[in-house]
């Protein structure tokens, strides 16, 4: 089976505190660290699963930027056999829909049979596997936490739902998958992997190379544009229990008395 | 003005909360609006469903068709391309099956698309301004969404207040004939109920809740220890379970479990919405972590920021003096 995953390099937020630049058109990006999508990280590990299974290759396919190649050679120390950095100027200011755009064009080029992204980024918007489905005509699912392949042209899938309960269906290939995090768990990459994929070359493209037209990606084509960013509305807030430790567990026992926790 | 739809789920013949909360976001947008409910289903749920939403809709659009007993948004969305007239604006609770539905309908309706909507401040020209969260609800966004070619914004659950419900005696309007022959590439087979676990934490009244802060499996102790001390139950959020830590039943969360506890202690917990959804009945909050900027903080009662791995077991140290000291005095 070929596959094909969709991936992105974010600032780890659980690595990072995020703060606003002055002018908040922008979160402070310098000195944060950046990783792949966590959920990018179960659907690179989900395919080379189902590689190994069903045999045929991997492809890891980031839109982006040069710095961006760091997570495409960190999939293939996972074990991905190939993958290729979009990179365009004109691709800049693409919302959700662009990305699904250029990501389609990509996908005419090859013979996947599989596409997997991850269920969401740093963004929250869940959006792009559903509408690269949508462009390609392919069948979709979301939050998928397991896969079976049940024969040449069919998954059994399970999509996670309310309260933890699976919802279980068979899906035709082609499709989209958007995959949840805890399906499986992502092997390790050390140093050593990726220094010794370090050579191995990974093709660039860009709109030409794709056939994409100007006009059809980037900042003029998008429906939908960040203006601002702004920090949350602050809550009543919680009374912050300050002094030293001591102070502050005991201060903390007698709230927790007072209030049924101590049993 | 655009059309307003709201798409409403439903289970067993009611309409889920979310259907007057899409009242109130179709509102945000446009103060007079009367915004159209459009259900799909089959049989009397459905017909029982689109009778109560009379009292808070003005008009229900209802899609009947055997495919679409169970909600399958392959099947829902092909239905609802045919159906929508051009330009609509489709609200959708933005939950597992909003998630499933949007993203393509939009694709096919040739309309924006815009994902966890939280607040909607209005229309300026052909764009709505929308509120959105990143990076885990650590920071907000304004949002410029280009309604022109119609749109489908999903809602966040909860962060629209029901308007004051006026009763309306809407009318039942049957679209069925236009949504057309409906072909499933993805086919529903089951739905396995999840496992319930050693312990119902949906019914512990104390809970020690672990996050991500927990940092490794083997610290998992520090929180077990403390809930033996105090006589509570142990739960975390997702990135626990993910991570093999603990097991799924543990979960609180709109994908795991919904607790009701008295008093609940979320122990290097972010605090992301999915997560705090999971927590009803208002209990007492204690948050500790060790970023003060955690939005956690802002909804908790009481904050402490703290090491956890220093803090957890200093915390059960003391409680256990005290009960030492107390078991000496009524001996």
């Amino acid at each position: 089976m070929e596959i094909l995953v969709c991936v992105k390099r974010v600032p780890d937020t659980s690595e990072n505190e995020i703060e606003l630049n002055s002018a908040g058109s922008d979160v402070k990006r310098d000195g944060l660290v950046y990783s792949i999508n966590e959920p990018d990280n179960y659907a690179v590990e989900e395919a080379l699963q189902i590689a190994a299974r069903s045999g045929g290759k991997t492809t890891v396919v980031t839109v982006g930027g040069d710095e961006d190649e760091e997570i495409l050679r960190r999939a293939m120390a996972m074990g991905a056999h190939q993958a290729a950095l979009i990179v365009d100027e004109a691709f800049g200011g693409s919302d959700g829909a662009g990305i699904a755009t250029i990501l389609k064009a990509f996908v005419q080029k090859g013979n996947y049979d599989l596409i997997l992204t991850g269920v969401q980024a740093e963004d929250g918007g869940a959006q792009v596997g559903g509408m690269l489905a949508a462009l390609l005509d392919y069948p979709f699912a979301s939050l998928v936490n397991s896969i079976e392949i049940i024969d040449g042209g069919k998954l059994k899938i399970s999509r996670e739902i309310e309260g933890g309960h699976k919802e279980i269906s068979e899906i035709d290939l082609p499709c989209v998958l958007s995959i949840q995090t805890g399906i499986n768990e992502p092997r390790y990459v050390g140093m050593r992997g990726i220094r010794q994929v370090a050579s191995i070359p990974i093709p660039t493209l860009g709109a030409s190379e794709l056939g994409l037209s100007a006009g059809t990606t980037g900042g003029a084509a998008a429906k939908v544009k960040r203006m601002d960013y702004f920090m949350p509305p602050l809550g009543k807030g919680a009374e912050m229990l300050q002094g030293s430790r001591e102070e502050i567990i005991d201060k903390l026992i007698e709230l927790l008395q007072a209030n049924g926790g101590l049993r | 003005m655009t059309r307003i739809f709201a798409y409403i789920t439903h289970k067993g013949g009611a309409a889920d909360d979310s259907a007057a909360q899409l009242v109130a976001a179709a509102r945000k947008i446009d103060p007079t609006a009367s915004p159209t409910a459009i259900l799909t289903g089959w049989g009397s749920d459905l017909d029982a469903a689109c009778d109560a939403l009379r009292a808070s809709y003005r008009e229900i659009w209802k899609i009947a068709h055997e495919a679409l007993a169970y909600s399958s948004a392959e099947l829902v969305r092909q239905a609802l391309v045919r159906v929508l007239p051009p330009g609509s604006i489709l609200l959708v609770p933005h939950d597992h099956f909003g998630i499933d539905l949007s993203p393509g309908l939009s694709v096919k309706m040739k309309a924006a698309f815009v994902s966890d909507v939280l607040g909607i401040e209005g229309v300026e020209g052909a764009c709505l301004k929308l509120v959105r969260q990143e990076f885990g609800g650590q920071v907000n966004t304004h949002v410029r969404c280009d309604i022109s070619c119609g749109a489908v914004l999903n809602i966040r659950p909860g962060a629209f207040k029901p308007p004051e419900s006026v009763p309306v005696g809407g009318l039942v309007v049957d679209k069925s004939s236009e949504a057309g022959a409906l072909t499933a590439r993805r086919r529903y087979l089951e739905t396995v109920v999840a496992e319930a676990g050693d312990v119902d934490i949906s019914k512990e009244p104390v809970l020690v809740s672990i996050g991500r802060g927990i940092q490794e499996k083997e610290n998992v102790a520090l929180a077990q220890e403390l809930a033996e001390a105090m006589g509570a139950a142990v739960c975390c959020s997702r990135p626990v379970v993910d991570a093999k830590w603990m097991e799924r039943p543990r979960q609180v969360g709109t994908s795991g479990r919904t607790v009701k506890p008295k008093v609940y202690l979320a122990c290097g917990i972010s605090g992301a919405f999915q997560h705090l959804a999971g927590i009803r009945g208002s209990p007492f909050l204690v948050a500790i972590n060790k970023n003060p900027k955690a939005p956690i903080f802002q909804v908790a009662d009481v904050g402490i920021v703290a090491d956890l791995l220093e803090f957890l077991p200093q915390l059960t140290n003391k409680i256990h003096e005290m009960q030492c000291a107390s078991g000496k005095k009524s001996a």
